[in-house]
């Protein structure tokens, strides 16, 4: 499968955030967003979520499976800024609403709760209530999230931006074993995401005029 | 097929916000001025007429009263269409008039409601009655304060507009339930024994300059409300050219592409 | 689709929920009507079905602002619009988890209420089923309020503001209902089918447009 962005542009309130990027992504591919602050790297990600509107251009799956979806976001995880856990609720109680409520999608199955919890190395802990959890924690516990269900695209808005180098090593783990698995990942980050050499796009903010850089 | 597409095009080139003004500046002095020559016409047969036998000279206040109530419904319609215009068809000026006809509409509602209660007075002896035709258009006003609230609680214009458009809609399907269901408890709580001044039997000395100043409040209603779209367009325009200020300085010149007019006005960009 | 109803209940109860502050606010309201009006029994008989439907009304709206804004603040809500479920759907179980955490308590303590109001079982038994069948009616149409507020930090206010008066008709065939059960002359059925008709045409506009506005309301 291919996610396919075509000459994107989007805009929040009345300003327009970045125009013209296209990008391609194949399966077991990751294409790392950079950019400095303000240029647009959540509302690129959003716009591929289907969480904002885009002004012009298109986004679409191609390929084997892309059929199965209806939209491009059913095929998505997006793991943005907040980690959609309730902390009322227990890690495991989140954990299994995500997992009955996204549920999986055909080209895949996601795994148990506990071997999630296990995967991003806080296994025995998923009886506690999320709140009771300290950030990083949380931060983990979300990422979790996205091995319950399936999806094949995996949208990351700096997904390790609280986290300790350790922790940055078993997501990159996390997000090698995803690409193995067949799957496709955009990331926005500023740190490194240790996954070695991968597709970078640069967005440089709307005022250079140079937006669509290609690394 | 073309016909349609020409329509259309005619259609959208009115929704161009530059065309707009231009198109509105050429036009609203002469709305203003008939305006003005049918209230001329209307406020001198307001009191040419004589008083009716019953309720004298306080029958004058219905050709204030009867037209602001029809203006309050009308008006919320106008904003109805605009809330579909901005849903269905995301037509960049259906934001502005849905925005600018609410306090117009809300105005006009409160005239009504004023007037109707200086009716009362002498006609039924007390400032308020819950008559089933005042109590609805009293919760009509309170529909437009509450989408004029929304409106200025919502900082992004944009977002404004759609949620507004859903809220508006979502009254207009209401309106015809709540006015059945106040309809249906004032037969219940109160005898009919309000004296009702429309019906068939209105003499044409009260009609016609009733009619009159019904058209001289439409066409009021009309020339206020492309004013504020006016002044609501050009509000916007202020407010993009500032921020796109904040912006280039943040970026030390500013990019070439910013200062050209096609994004001085955002409601230009195709949608 | 049943394990969003869950986690609502579930979160309706955990610490921080709503679900009892509903009930202590209607108890709280309805007591303090007789401080008002006075102890008469006589009068409070007469007004009780009135000041029950009220109380009700308003303890409906409590905690509707929470509905969305709590899942747009930790962002489960942008989960929950990325889902294959349509959206309509969940906003229907969500309102449908909110009443049973709100409205249902209602009407389970309004006999206890009527009893301090003075009213006899007829008008007991008729304000329970009004209120059974008429609060989901405000909470389907308080989600659409709740739902064009979700992104503004004073929602609260707000939602109540929007929402009231299009639950007029709610609250006037509820209350009609119930006077025509105990007073003679007036025939019960036809405001109560009104009143049931008036919330399922709420259970289908108020997802509706709930789901439209909360697509709107992305940023």
């Amino acid at each position: 499968m291919r996610l396919v962005a075509e000459r994107l542009s989007a805009r929040r309130g009345e300003d327009l955030i970045f125009r013209d990027i296209s990008f391609e992504i194949g399966a077991g591919e990751v294409l790392v967003v950079k950019g400095p602050n303000g240029s647009g790297k959540s509302t690129l990600l959003r716009v591929v979520a289907g969480l904002l509107a885009r002004e012009t251009g298109k986004i679409r799956l191609t390929g084997e499976g892309a059929q199965a979806f209806e939209t491009v976001a059913t095929a998505c995880h997006y793991l943005g800024h907040h980690n959609a856990m309730k902390r009322e609720l227990t890690v495991a109680e989140n954990l299994r609403f995500w997992k009955d409520f996204a549920g999986d999608s055909t080209s895949g199955s996601g795994i148990g709760i506990d071997a999630a919890a296990e995967a991003v190395g806080l296994g025995g802990i998923v009886h506690l209530p999320f709140g009771y959890l300290s950030a990083g924690q949380q931060r983990r516990m979300a990422m979790a999230k996205l091995l319950v269900a399936w999806r094949p695209v995996w949208i990351l808005d700096e997904p390790t931006a609280a986290l300790d180098a350790a922790a940055e090593t078993m997501f990159a783990g996390l997000v090698k074993a995803h690409l193995g698995r067949g799957g496709l990942a955009i990331a926005a980050t500023h740190q490194p995401l240790g996954l070695g050499a991968v597709a970078e796009l640069h967005m440089a903010g709307f005022a250079g005029e140079n937006v669509e850089a290609w690394a | 097929m073309s016909e349609q597409s020409l329509a259309i095009r005619k259609f959208s080139d009115l929704a161009n916000p530059t065309r707009f003004l231009a198109l509105s500046a050429a036009v609203w002095p002469w709305m203003a001025a008939v305006t003005a020559l049918f209230f001329a016409v209307g406020l001198y047969l307001c009191f040419s007429t004589v008083g009716d036998y019953q309720q004298g000279e306080t029958v004058r206040i219905m050709y204030i009263h009867v037209p602001a109530a029809w203006l309050s419904m009308m008006c919320y319609s106008v904003m109805a269409l605009s809330a579909l215009g901005t849903l269905v068809w995301r037509h960049p000026l259906a934001d502005v008039s849905a925005k600018t006809a609410a306090p117009i509409g809300a105005c006009f509602t409160f005239i009504a409601l004023i007037t109707g209660s200086l009716w009362g007075k002498p006609m039924w002896g007390t400032w308020w009655v819950w008559d089933a035709r005042l109590t609805s258009v009293f919760v009509l006003f309170l529909m437009y304060l509450g989408l004029i609230a929304l409106n200025r609680a919502v900082d992004d214009p944009t977002r404004a507009a759609k949620v507004g458009a859903i809220l508006i809609l979502v009254g207009f399907v209401n309106i015809p339930i709540i006015k059945f269901s106040v309809e249906w408890w004032n037969t219940l709580h109160q005898p009919a024994s309000v004296i009702r001044l429309d019906g068939p039997t209105i003499d044409p000395e009260f009609l016609r300059p009733l009619v009159v100043m019904a058209i001289a409040f439409t066409l009021l209603f009309f020339t206020l409300h492309i004013l504020a779209m006016r002044n609501e367009i050009l509000r916007r325009r202020v407010a993009t050219l500032r921020r796109l200020a904040a912006r280039s300085a943040g970026h030390g010149s500013g990019g070439p592409g910013l200062a050209g007019p096609g994004l001085a006005a955002p409601e230009e960009a195709p949608r | 689709m049943t394990a969003l109803l869950l986690r609502d209940l579930k979160l309706s109860v955990r610490a921080g929920g709503g679900a009892m502050i509903g009930v202590l606010f209607f108890m709280t309201v309805v007591a303090v009507i007789p401080f008002g009006v006075g102890p008469d029994l006589n009068l409070l008989a007469r007004i009780g079905p009135a000041i029950l439907w009220i109380g009700a009304l308003l303890a409906s709206l409590l905690g509707l602002d929470r509905l969305f804004q709590a899942e747009r603040e930790d962002g489960s809500l942008d989960l929950i619009l990325m889902q294959e479920t349509p959206l309509v759907l969940t906003v229907l179980v969500k309102c449908l988890a909110h009443w049973i955490a709100t409205g249902l308590p209602l009407v389970i303590a309004s006999p206890l209420l009527a009893l301090f109001m003075n009213m006899d079982a007829p008008a007991m038994a008729a304000t329970m089923l009004t209120l059974l069948v008429g609060t989901p009616a405000i909470t389907f149409i308080g989600a659409a309020g709740a739902a064009v507020a979700v992104a503004l930090p004073r929602g609260g206010l707000l939602v109540s503001i929007l929402v009231l008066p299009l639950a007029i008709p709610v609250l006037i065939f509820g209350v009609s209902a119930v006077y025509a059960a105990v007073q003679e002359p007036a025939p019960f059925l036809p405001p109560f089918l009104f009143l049931t008709a008036l919330t399922l045409v709420f259970a289908v506009i108020g997802p509706v447009a709930a789901a439209a506005a909360l697509r709107a309301s992305t940023d």
